[in-house]
């Protein structure tokens, strides 16, 4: 028993994905309850995901912008210029959209709950919920996490649609792309099971920006030196969370929605 | 006759510890309803740790804590609401909500507990801040109010959800005489015109004077006196003289 609680690292590791998984755990049975606050709700979306619009428009266009160009620069080599649509379409719904997405609103969103939460903890505000029997979980941590579930996705398709607008103006008139082969290729290599695979993706890294940020904020301690750790850690935690568990949900989706062939 | 008919809490043998740091080795105390009852004590002495956890904020790790009755040592927090219902808490340095103003800030509790009625919410906030003497500060955030004001907004939001039992955490700490008194006032109002059971805690011998019915003495983590106001005056025991008189026995 002893082994591998022997290791700090360890240790903390497992406490932390306990903390983590009782949180999400009380949060999911507490939207089961339909303990849901929609005022809150509202509040946080507008916060969430109208406020996070600019930031996730700003990194699709120039993600598109810059990830059509060297696509093109490499097939135009191989006279292949027209692949560049399907290739970068597909790369954007399967994993660059959300991915991106994911890593911009836990830099914004996951860092904002964090601080607010944890100021709240260290200020014993927290407490004073507690004591006025209203939950903080249901109170603070389930309008964030619904708030969340809804915008990611919305986030995730603004982003893509971004992107493939700014890659089809960047193709057609900057690379002299042909715009009826570009768009007839993307078309036909783009299927719906793509579209399904990103806004999975967003809705899985809204619940690991969410869980992580009220995590970090909840476990607040130390003044104002705790808070601004706890932020730095909501962002480099849920971050780092997304892209290793975007790789084991790639791999899962596949099996479901495999990567297609073209429709014609 | 129910033996815990005079007593709103009692707590037998309540431990906690910190960091390997025992803070409270077995605390016996009985509060008695509609009685004012002042917890003295040393900074640092376990005093807040211990009125934490007459409201479940903090669970012992022995021990029994009894409100009305109910054991509430082992409940979780959905258990524990009921009683928080019942017992209401102003924290040190008030803990307002700081992204709602004043107004929200009292109204919170009622709009908590279902009450929708605008006109009767502005009511009872109107009410509960003429009482803390507070009246047409409701819509200044809790950042441009001085500490006095907001461990008195704090107040009326207790208050407002009319409990059975107040705790008070250092209820007069940081305020100058003027409002100490003010707050001292509405303690012994509060207990006379309401009948709410009250337990300060407070190193603060004049407030203990003016508001206690009974008073108890916490140290080294276990109650070491607990009697009435003239016993605590009258006693003889070197721990409580020093305690009074404010001697630290430290040599210049």
């Amino acid at each position: 028993m002893k082994f591998p609680y022997s290791f700090p690292l360890t240790r903390a590791f497992s406490l932390y994905m306990g903390q983590a998984s009782l949180l999400a755990w009380e949060a999911f049975t507490s939207i089961l309850a339909g303990r849901i606050r929609w005022r809150l709700v509202l509040r946080q979306v507008v916060e969430i995901g109208f406020g996070s619009q600019a930031v996730v428009i700003v990194t699709g266009i120039f993600t598109g912008a810059v990830f059509t160009a060297q696509i093109f620069f490499q097939f135009n080599a191989l006279n292949m210029s027209t692949a560049v649509g399907p290739v970068v379409s597909v790369a954007l719904f399967r994993e660059l959209g959300p991915v991106l997405t994911g890593l911009m609103v836990a830099g914004r969103v996951g860092a904002a709950m964090s601080a607010e939460i944890g100021t709240m903890k260290v200020t014993e505000q927290i407490d004073a919920l507690r004591a006025l029997a209203v939950n903080p979980i249901d109170y603070l941590v389930v309008p964030r996490a619904v708030a969340m579930m809804i915008s990611m996705p919305l986030l995730v398709g603004e982003c893509i649609f971004f992107a493939l607008s700014a890659s089809y103006f960047v193709a057609t008139r900057i690379l002299n792309v042909n715009s009826v082969f570009f768009l007839h290729h993307m078309e036909s290599y783009t299927h719906g099971k793509d579209m399904v695979m990103a806004l999975t993706k967003g809705f899985v890294f809204a619940v690991i920006v969410a869980i992580v940020g009220c995590q970090q904020g909840l476990s607040t301690r130390n003044g104002a030196v705790g808070v601004g750790r706890s932020t730095t850690d909501a962002v480099v935690i849920s971050s780092l969370t997304i892209l290793m568990v975007n790789f084991f949900l790639t791999m899962a989706l596949n099996i479901v929605f495999p990567a297609g062939q073209a429709r014609y | 006759m129910n033996p815990s008919e005079g007593n709103l809490i009692e707590v037998r043998g309540l431990r906690q510890t910190f960091g390997g740091q025992e803070i409270l080795r077995g605390v016996d105390l009985d509060i008695p309803r509609g009685k004012t009852l002042v917890l003295l004590g040393q900074s640092g002495g376990g005093k807040s740790v211990f009125l934490r956890h007459l409201i479940g904020l903090l669970k012992p790790i022995a021990g029994s804590i009894r409100v009305e009755g109910e054991e509430i040592a082992g409940l979780d927090e959905r258990e524990l609401e009921p009683v928080r219902r019942k017992i209401g808490m102003l924290f040190q340095d008030g803990a307002l909500f700081d992204s709602m103003t004043v107004f929200e800030n009292v109204s919170f509790p009622l709009r908590e507990r279902g009450l929708r009625d605008e006109k009767e919410i502005c009511r009872k906030v109107r009410e509960a801040l003429e009482l803390v003497a507070l009246s047409g500060q409701e819509s200044k955030m809790p950042a441009n109010l001085s500490g006095g004001m907001r461990k008195r907004a704090a107040l009326a939001r207790v208050i407002i959800s009319e409990p059975s039992c107040i705790l008070y955490d250092e209820p007069t700490a940081g305020l100058d005489p003027i409002v100490s008194d003010t707050i001292n006032r509405l303690i012994r109002r509060l207990q006379s015109h309401l009948h709410v059971t009250s337990i300060v805690v407070t190193h603060d011998m004049i407030s203990t004077n003016h508001i206690a019915d009974r008073v108890a003495l916490l140290r080294s983590g276990r109650i070491h006196f607990e009697g009435s106001l003239g016993e605590l005056h009258g006693s003889p025991d070197p721990v409580i003289r020093d305690f009074i008189e404010g001697r630290s026995h430290e040599i210049d």
